[in-house]
């Protein structure tokens, strides 16, 4: 099996982080700006595995897990928010809730 | 008994700080007593001292005590000290024993005020502030004084503070008389950096050594001592605050604004009178603001409405007969005539304030009428006060003082003719003055009830006044009655005696001099009988006359001086005032609010509440930085 270089999982997680943010700035839902906050999360947790596969370290692969558990810690946060934005503003949509506007 | 001497200020000054301490715990009897128990205790050292000093006088005919050294910088150490001299026991005697008086008079008078622990300070707070005045070893400590007595006019002519016109009163007087004080103050820097000391001894021992006569900074420092007694003494052209300071009660205006604090440039002129002196054009100028002072102000008390404020033209009239007296060299008859004008005005005063009492607040005289009868104790001494203040001769002590003053005016070297016939002319306007008070507030028509009457705390005191009023002229006889001049002979251990050598001294001195006097104050008084009782109602209608009016009207207003200085100085003050709210200073502190808010907008703009523009700003601020380090 050809080996993947630590190139190619940089330029992938690259990729995945843009995605990500491109998709926490044009979308408007707020299930799907979670999800894209997740997809953020696990490029960087790509990174890491692959530095460590690279160095042959098991350090990447313990971050990889931290990030995990903080990604369930955050969705558990993140759908409350949503349930109770849904409770406030009648939907989900970022944009409505400007009430902290200078 | 010497080594008393500093009981006397430190009474009323510890009666001053028991009244401020304890002042809601105090009921009104408290407050009387501790207010005219303190300054009675203080005539009573006073007596002491004052009595020991007379009967066995110390070395040098003058006792100095000096508590302690007030401060010490680069050889300029003022003392806390006193200093009892033959003029300081007259001043000393005056302001404790009047001072007594009124305070028990007050006592009464003011016993149904709000404010009666309030003005028992002040009034207390004064005392203390004149005594130290006069008795001041040192020109810094007078000057304490001064600006003591100042504090306390102020206090007690806007005393019912309720009142905006009161309130304006006190202010007027208290920026008025600044000026005088700017200007003795700028003399007392003079005297510093000149002499090298302000201990008043000393300093005019030095003055007569390093100075010649006539020189310019004799004249220009004895010409900046004339203008704070101006301002305080109420002279032309600063007397304008005196009759508006009537505002006080009664007998505020008894004590400060006639019997002592308005005599205080007279003080400080005998006092200093080396530098007078050295200084013979000042002597003029002295003499010229007597004379023209006690003619306007005369001439405006013959006009006047209000019952005190005839008294108050009359006050600035007769305190320009002592400066008259001081400016012609005669400085023993200035203060003679302190003395007697003291006791009698002080009598004037208190009585017309039983009178506004007894008519519930009437001060227009033509509103009263027919008092004699009513008000018999008021009626007996006020006569007798009002012919005092008229020079009634041979009875009162103000015939004798006065006809001292204006023997000076021609006998002196100093004195001349004009200055002889002016006086004159004022004596002759004073008579016409006060016995027209008489006979238009006791004679005549009743116009308004008599509702209340003195008790003894009022009646005792103006029957103590009218015998001084009587007794302290024989201190002081003129040469051609007897050889009994104590007084005189008391002034001359800390004065120059009063020299006979004009042209018309002879004359000046003897019985002819005086007999022009006694038939002037005859025929003034008898004159004014007719105007005022016969031909009442002629002499209204003379008044009202179309050419007649406006000169009345001219002296009424005190020969318009108030108007001037209200278009020359008040306005323009005041123009200018409104002008420079909108000065540099503003730009200043209004750009450092302009440019807080243009901050505040710049960074709440950024705040729009969309998370997304949020996420794009951090997400560019994270790429910058990133940036910055790889690219770096």
């Amino acid at each position: 099996m050809a080996s993947v270089s630590l190139e190619h999982a940089l330029i992938l997680a690259a990729i995945l982080f843009a995605i990500g943010f491109a998709g926490l700035l044009t979308r408007r839902n707020l299930i799907v700006v979670l999800a894209c906050i997740e997809i953020m999360l696990n490029a960087a947790g790509l990174a890491f595995v692959a530095a460590g596969a690279r160095w042959g370290q098991a350090d990447g692969q313990v971050m990889f897990l931290f990030v995990l558990a903080m990604a369930g810690a955050e969705v558990a946060v993140g759908l409350a928010i949503a349930i109770r934005f849904r409770q406030s503003l009648k939907g989900l949509d970022v944009d409505d809730a400007d009430r902290m506007r200078g | 008994m010497l080594s008393l001497l500093w009981l006397i200020p430190a009474l009323p000054a510890a009666g001053f700080v028991l009244l401020v301490l304890l002042n809601r715990r105090l009921g009104r009897a408290g407050a009387a007593w501790i207010g005219a128990g303190s300054v009675g205790l203080s005539m009573l050292a006073a007596l002491l001292v004052c009595g020991s000093f007379i009967v066995s006088p110390p070395a040098g005919d003058a006792c100095r005590q000096v508590l302690w050294t007030w401060m010490d910088v680069a050889g300029f150490t003022p003392a806390i000290g006193f200093y009892l001299d033959a003029v300081s026991v007259v001043w000393v005697l005056v302001i404790t024993v009047v001072g007594f008086l009124i305070h028990l008079y007050s006592t009464e008078h003011m016993e149904h005020d709000e404010g009666f622990t309030r003005f028992f300070t002040y009034l207390n707070l004064f005392v203390f502030s004149m005594l130290v005045l006069v008795l001041a070893d040192n020109l810094l400590l007078l000057y304490l004084g001064w600006e003591g007595v100042g504090l306390c006019s102020y206090l007690l002519i806007a005393f019912w503070q309720k009142d905006p016109q009161n309130v304006y009163s006190g202010r007027k007087a208290f920026i008025v008389t600044r000026v005088g004080d700017t200007a003795l103050i700028a003399g007392l820097f003079l005297l510093l950096t000149q002499l090298g000391t302000l201990e008043i001894q000393p300093l005019l021992r030095a003055a007569e050594q390093t100075w010649a006569p006539d020189s310019t900074v004799a004249v220009v420092a004895a010409l900046l001592i004339l203008g704070g007694a101006v301002g305080k003494s109420a002279q032309v052209p600063l007397q304008t605050w005196l009759p508006d300071a009537m505002a006080g009660p009664s007998p505020v205006s008894a004590l400060i604004h006639a019997a002592t604090m308005v005599t205080a440039g007279v003080y400080l002129i005998a006092r200093t009178t080396p530098l007078f002196e050295l200084a013979g054009d000042a002597r003029l100028a002295v003499a010229l603001v007597g004379i023209v002072t006690l003619l306007i102000a005369g001439f405006s008390a013959l006009v006047q409405h209000d019952l005190k404020r005839a008294l108050a033209y009359s006050t600035i009239s007769q305190i320009g007969y002592m400066i008259l007296a001081l400016g012609v060299s005669g400085w023993e008859a200035g203060v003679f005539h302190f003395g007697t004008h003291a006791f009698f005005k002080a009598l004037l005063f208190l009585g017309a304030g039983v009178v506004i009492e007894a008519l519930a607040g009437e001060h227009d005289i033509f509103k009263m009428g027919g008092l004699a009868r009513k008000l018999p104790a008021v009626f007996v001494t006020f006569t007798v006060g009002a012919a005092a203040l008229a020079a009634l001769p041979f009875v009162t002590n103000g015939f004798y003082s006065k006809d001292l003053v204006i023997s000076t005016t021609l006998g002196t070297a100093d004195g001349n003719v004009w200055l002889y016939v002016g006086s004159i002319l004022g004596a002759f306007v004073t008579t016409l003055y006060s016995f027209r008070l008489v006979w238009v507030v006791f004679f005549g028509e009743a116009h308004t009830e008599v509702t209340r009457r003195p008790r003894w705390r009022q009646t005792m005191p103006l029957w103590v006044l009218a015998v001084f009023s009587i007794i302290t002229g024989f201190l002081w006889l003129p040469a051609w009655i007897g050889a009994f001049h104590p007084l005189e002979d008391f002034l001359d251990t800390a004065l120059p005696p009063i020299e006979w050598t004009g042209r018309y001294a002879h004359f000046a001195e003897s019985a002819g001099a005086a007999f022009v006097i006694i038939l002037i104050v005859y025929g003034g008084i008898f004159l004014s009988y007719l105007l005022w009782v016969p031909w009442r109602r002629g002499t209204h209608a003379f008044a009202a006359s179309p050419v007649v009016r406006p000169l009345a009207a001219f002296w009424l207003g005190g020969w318009g001086f108030d108007w001037l200085y209200e278009r020359v100085f008040v306005r323009p003050v005041k123009w200018f005032a409104h002008w420079a709210r909108h000065d540099l200073v503003d730009y200043v502190v209004d750009g450092i609010a302009w440019v807080n808010l243009a901050g505040w907008r710049t960074l709440s703009a950024g705040q729009t509440g969309r998370l997304r523009s949020y996420v794009a700003v951090a997400g560019f601020g994270v790429v910058l930085v990133l940036a910055v380090v790889v690219l770096r």
